[in-house]
């Protein structure tokens, strides 16, 4: 199975008449010549440069267009450089209060039009109860991890928060090491409880306090995180496949 | 989780030795209903505590269908994901491939052109009716009305028909693409729509005729599974289990993306939470996406359906939340961009995942023909529950 194939070759030319019923549009720019081998076609309906670039929507900390700056020329010229997008200092009332009272271990920042907080690990149990109890953010959306094997503080644990009442929606994360365990968010949100099991699940991320820290998706002996970056993506526990299948674990 | 000290008061079990009853008069009986089960909708495990046939607490295993697909999408560009996420919620796959578009383009800061967003908001509503019209026949099926199966299933046709000439699939229809849409719609497009909501119309009231005033429904349905607003919030649910208790919520009004802005339509709520305003909500909400589907076919604009997305999608590094309103509540996707041609991580926020939480607060104290009937109006996909 190969993990990563390459895309098509260059970018096509402005196309011609747009695809009907009659003319289905060519599935990739590949069509099958006389000579029975599959070759991409020079002229493509199938992608339409035509009218303009859509203007992206206003939003904070994003520049103009990045890749929709690539001018359409029959050779893959070098794209326009546009300025890479960063994320950008946040500031609401909400902001101001909480870094009134936590100063530093919150640093809230704003991406794509989406604001979120990197927030220290020792601020998290109180800063998600005065976010939900304060703030109303009443609506725990989502709990997920990453994981970063280069950094000293692997895993960044994000929870996504919802509030009914302002309508908002903002993101929460966090760095902890390898190891580390977190406070659980379930006295908080009830919720938090299968979205934790499955960040352990998949993570090996333990919450102190959870009620039933066990995993989800996966059988219950197995051994390994999958979506840490040094789990193989086809790799299995073995052992586990052939107590419990008796099979070799057959790829 | 079920916890044993919250449900029945304490047995004396010198009493029950005292009276030489056998174990099967103990009050509690821990019975398995196996993930092959006719009525889970998929590979679906619960164990249930039962106090006879009353239910004193139940536990979900679930993990059966689960294909680490958030894997997957770390060694696939974004193209090539696409085809993945529709098999998540295999029974909406429109949806799926709307909200994965719809955060991979805010990834890249580029917006579908007007005429593509116009025609996903028309396959998505279709999308919507074809799901809550399999989650009635199913459900009913599940109660014992078989009937509405047949019904369902023979109009659902009609929609998927519609897939099939649009992009050659029936249900796993990968219909969008990044950047808008690949195929142009086929020509006679908007009359066979039109066709559809002439056809479709009177089907919901065919269905509400069979069940709306049924008696032994209404029975089955009424004051089974309630759950209150405030446990939906708290437990995450969204959808039209949320909207049954109350909350008039809907991603498409409240953060609303793909143009629903330019449609009027109303958001229906209940007020029990039970399984019989659940029922309700989803049949107001087919007539409302039928009203969409109308709105939007008749104002589709000219235009390119397709933005300018460069052949090879190098996102800037960053990362994207976005959640769409699917039929089963509020889809998300989480997604990591490092700045090269796959994703660093693809997070799917399911909401049968999240909803399958409330199956143990709202079957307590019920039959256990009332599981089947919660764990039917739950609307639950295993696909997306396990991904």
């Amino acid at each position: 199975m190969p993990d990563e194939i390459k895309p098509p070759a260059p970018p096509p030319p402005d196309g011609d008449a747009k695809p009907t019923a009659d003319e289905p549009a060519i599935l990739g720019g590949v069509k099958a010549t006389p000579s029975g081998s599959v070759q991409a076609d020079d002229k493509l309906p199938a992608e339409k440069p035509a009218a303009p670039a859509v203007a992206p929507p206003a939003k904070p900390a994003t520049p103009t267009a990045t890749s929709n700056a690539t001018p359409v020329a029959a050779k893959p010229a070098a794209p326009a450089k546009a300025p890479v997008p960063t994320p950008t200092p946040w500031d609401s009332p909400m902001i101001a209060k909480l870094k009134g009272s936590y100063g530093s271990g919150i640093e809230p920042l704003t991406y794509a039009g989406q604001n979120y907080m990197v927030v220290d690990r020792s601020l998290i149990p109180e800063v998600l109860q005065v976010l939900r109890n304060e703030e109303q953010f009443d609506y725990c959306v989502d709990i997920t991890a990453l994981h970063y094997p280069q950094r000293e503080k692997q895993f960044e644990v994000v929870w996504v928060l919802y509030s009914f009442a302002r309508n908002e929606r903002i993101r929460v994360k966090t760095q902890i090491a390898d190891g580390a365990t977190l406070p659980s968010s379930v006295p908080i949100w009830a919720g938090a409880n299968w979205l934790e099991r499955e960040v352990f699940d998949m993570f090996g991320i333990k919450f102190d306090g959870h009620p039933d820290m066990k995993r989800i998706l996966l059988p219950d002996g197995w051994k390994g995180h999958p979506l840490r970056k040094d789990y193989g993506i086809l790799q299995q526990d073995n052992e586990w496949v052939q107590i419990n299948l008796g099979i070799e674990s057959g790829q | 989780m079920t916890d044993p000290n919250t449900t029945l008061a304490h047995v004396d079990i010198a009493d029950l030795a005292a009276h030489d009853k056998t174990y099967l008069d103990a009050n509690e009986l821990v019975i398995n209903m196996g993930p092959q089960h006719p009525a889970t909708h998929g590979v679906l495990r619960v164990i249930l505590r039962l106090d006879g046939e009353k239910v004193l607490g139940l536990e979900c295993v679930i993990g059966y269908l689960h294909r680490g697909v958030e894997k997957i999408g770390e060694h696939r560009t974004y193209t090539m994901f696409n085809p993945y996420v529709d098999r998540m919620d295999y029974v909406a796959a429109v949806s799926n491939g709307l909200g994965y578009c719809e955060t991979v383009e805010k990834l890249l800061n580029v917006e579908a052109p007007p005429r593509a967003q116009h025609v996903r908001v028309i396959l998505t509503e279709l999308n919507r009716i074809a799901s809550h019209q399999l989650w009635l026949g199913t459900h009913a099926l599940d109660i014992g009305a078989i009937t509405p199966l047949f019904y369902t299933f023979r109009d659902r046709e009609e929609i998927l028909k519609i897939y099939e000439k649009y992009c050659g699939a029936r249900l796993t229809t990968h219909a969008f693409r990044i950047g808008g849409l690949q195929y142009e719609t086929y020509t006679g497009f908007e009359k066979e729509v039109k066709n559809f909501l002439n056809f479709f119309r009177p089907k919901i009231d065919e269905y509400e005729e069979l069940l709306t005033t049924n008696r032994i429904w209404v029975e089955r349905t009424k004051n089974v599974g309630a759950i209150s607003a405030e446990d939906c919030i708290a437990l995450g649910v969204t959808g039209p289990v949320l909207r049954a208790s109350g909350v008039k919520w809907d991603l498409r009004k409240a953060q609303p993306y793909a143009n629903y802005k330019n449609f009027d339509f109303d958001i229906p709520i209940g007020e029990n939470g039970d399984t019989y305003d659940r029922y309700l909500v989803r049949m107001a909400e087919m007539r409302q996406s039928v009203r969409i589907i109308e709105q939007a076919v008749d104002a589709l604009p000219e235009g390119p359906i397709m933005a300018k997305v460069p052949k090879v999608m190098k996102p800037p590094a960053g990362e994207v939340y976005h959640s769409i309103e699917a039929p089963k509540g509020e889809l998300g996707y989480f997604i990591v961009s490092d700045g090269s041609t796959q994703p660093y991580r693809v997070r799917v926020r399911p909401p049968s995942f999240v909803n399958l939480q409330a199956l143990d607060l709202m079957c307590r104290g019920e039959l256990v023909a009332d599981v089947i009937a919660v764990i039917g109006t739950l609307d639950i996909v295993l696909g997306e529950v396990d991904r």
